[in-house]
């Protein structure tokens, strides 16, 4: 091996000198970008091997919710899990809607101006595709933890139920919607659905 | 550090390495290990492998350590688990491969590293801790790849952990108690599995990091042996760089990159193309889940462990009282540790294969023949003339070692000559 004699070899015709060093410049700035290419290669099944699995994807798939049993003022019971996040299915009486459109001095956001918290479809005073199923994830969007569902007086003024978060007290419309002052910064989210048929509707 | 560093004063640095230097011996440290460690500038191919395992080892702690995020050591869960990392884990089946093709690269690459250190003589004087540490090395990657096999809790895992288990029950009088206390059970149980689990990822490589390290350290310190076997150590110029040493960083760096890039090409064609490669990798048996009730038909190790457990078999008949299953642990035992007298054993008085005389080469030659051959056999079922074959090349396996003091004191040497070639 005779490596070591390679310090003292000048190639012949070197544009920048005489000493090799811009031949030399050259050769390690190539190969450490060829290697610094390679690492990543190389680091790319290691970071996306903590991404969810299929597994974890298949538990993500499309859950169908019956709502022909769901009378009026009552929430699904027990609650339905989609993608392990509780998914809150109200049936709102004509009264209570009528108090979405009316009552809205309180609310921080009244008209669903946060575009990540809704589909396009529920961007309305009731924040839901049918008038009467409001549907969201329930989830308080101050720290995660799962509000609860008072059928009446979660408002002292109007007596109007909504949700109650009982972590640091946020509060919540029956249209998901966060009221002023609390902890929680935006409304509750509605996942994206469909309904299938008049009873059935199908979450995610 | 040894003589020839302790002449040379470290390079004065400046700005923020200087303060670290004050703090911490960064700067001496690379230069005594890397930019001022004088490699024979007459080191070959078979120099690389030392490298080459160094690299294998970071793969399989990567690699290890990415799998047991998702592998369930259980008897219920570790089978199921190990298909979830195959079929559902993003690129799990390649992290997976790229662990069960470095067990078998490992192997291959001690077993290229350690004839190298036979053929030029590298465990003589002054390196016999060199070499002693390296046989720790390799006995505990022995141990650490049998835990490793029985993790997937395939049939064949089960089965050959099953039968190397029931090797400690041939150690006379405590033997049956012994085999009951590794197992932790009457039989083969996820008892085990647990135990095995916790050695393989958390005991065995700390052991294993340490003693390379070690390794190092005793290396850099007598220096690294050379095709002619000659110490460049006893030449040096006036400021005690050895004559026909190069520093380690970048020249044999460079080479050791070099090296690296070619090793991933096969490497990674036999991960993408041939991860199982025919059953020798991954046997096929070990695709069912582990079933105490029934015994895969034909039961081998794999391939790295075959002539080993070729030895082990071919000890058949009771000798001096004791039965056949002891002498074969006595046997498979012995075949392991012998090398660790070769520094002892070898009275030639030059090093390298190139200096001695024929009697060394066809002794040599033997003992990798005879390893072949008992690695092949140790595939094989244990058929009459089979076994018979096993008894004659273990014979000769052992004549390596047993008649080394004397073919090496005997045969007619080369002169070595004063530099290196």
């Amino acid at each position: 091996m005779s490596t070591g004699d390679a310090v003292h070899d000048a190639p012949a015709g070197d544009s920048s000198n005489n000493d090799g060093s811009g031949r030399r410049y050259f050769l390690i700035q190539a190969t450490s970008v060829v290697g610094a290419v390679g690492a990543v290669g190389a680091a790319w099944p290691f970071v996306s091997y903590w991404s969810p699995s299929e597994k974890a994807k298949a538990l993500g798939a499309p859950v169908k919710i019956d709502v022909s049993k769901l009378g009026p003022g009552e929430m699904l019971s027990p609650i339905v899990a989609w993608r392990g996040k509780p998914v809150f299915v109200v049936h709102r009486d004509a009264d209570t809607l009528a108090s979405l459109e009316t009552d809205t001095d309180l609310l921080a956001d009244p008209n669903s101006e946060v575009a990540e918290q809704q589909p396009d479809f529920a961007v309305n005073s009731w924040r839901s595709q049918r008038k009467e199923y409001g549907i969201f994830l329930g989830i308080c969007t101050h720290l995660g933890c799962s509000p609860k569902y008072l059928v009446t007086d979660n408002f002292a003024e109007s007596g109007q139920g909504g949700f109650f978060c009982p972590c640091h007290g946020s509060k919540f419309d029956m249209a998901g919607r966060v009221v002023k002052g609390v902890p929680a910064p935006s409304n509750m989210e509605v996942p994206p659905y469909r309904f299938e048929s008049d009873t059935v509707v199908v979450i995610g | 550090m040894s003589e020839s560093q302790m002449d040379q004063k470290p390079v004065e640095t400046n700005g923020i390495m200087s303060w670290i230097d004050a703090r911490f011996p960064a700067t001496e440290t690379f230069e005594y290990h890397m930019s001022k460690y004088y490699a024979p500038k007459n080191v070959n191919w078979l120099y690389l492998f030392g490298w080459l395992a160094t690299f294998v080892l970071v793969n399989q702690l990567l690699t290890g350590i990415w799998l047991t995020m998702n592998y369930i050591p259980s008897g219920d869960g570790a089978f199921a688990s190990v298909e979830y990392i195959m079929r559902d884990v993003e690129f799990g089946w390649l992290i997976r491969y790229l662990h069960s093709t470095g067990a078998s690269a490992f192997f291959l690459v001690i077993f290229l590293h350690m004839f190298r250190a036979l053929a030029y003589g590298s465990y003589r004087g002054p390196r016999e801790l060199v070499w002693l540490i390296g046989m720790a090395i390799f006995a505990v990657l022995m141990i650490e790849g049998f835990f490793g096999y029985l993790l997937p809790w395939g049939n064949m895992s089960y089965w050959g952990a099953q039968v190397i288990v029931s090797l400690v029950g041939a150690v006379p009088l405590i033997g049956p108690d012994l085999m009951e206390w590794v197992r932790g059970d009457f039989l083969m149980s996820d008892v085990a599995l647990n135990r095995f689990f916790a050695l393989h990822v958390v005991a065995l490589p700390i052991v294993l990091l340490g003693l390379v390290f070690v390794h190092f350290v005793s290396l850099h310190h007598v220096g690294s042996n050379n095709p002619d076997g000659v110490e460049i150590k006893k030449n040096k110029d006036e400021n005690g760089v050895p004559l026909d040493g190069i520093p380690f960083f970048p020249y044999i760096v460079v080479h050791d990159i070099d090296a690296t890039v070619r090793f991933l090409f096969v490497f990674c064609l036999v991960v993408f193309f041939a991860p199982e490669m025919g059953g020798y990798f991954i046997e096929k048996p070990n695709f069912e889940v582990a079933n105490p009730l029934k015994t895969p038909d034909h039961i081998a190790p794999v391939w790295y462990f075959t002539p080993y457990y070729a030895m082990l078999r071919a000890a058949t008949f009771p000798l001096f009282g004791m039965d056949a299953k002891f002498w074969g642990l006595v046997t498979m035992a012995a075949a392991v540790i012998i090398p660790v007298a070769l520094p002892w054993l070898d009275r030639s008085p030059v090093k390298s294969m190139r200096y001695k005389g024929w009697p060394s080469r066809i002794a040599l030659g033997a003992l990798c023949v005879s390893f072949v051959v008992l690695g092949w056999l140790g595939l094989q079922p244990a058929t009459k003339i089979y076994t018979m074959l096993a008894q004659l090349f273990t014979l000769l396996y052992f004549a390596y070692f047993v008649l080394m003091p004397w073919y090496t004191r005997v045969e007619q040497t080369k002169p070595e000559p004063e530099r290196v070639t």
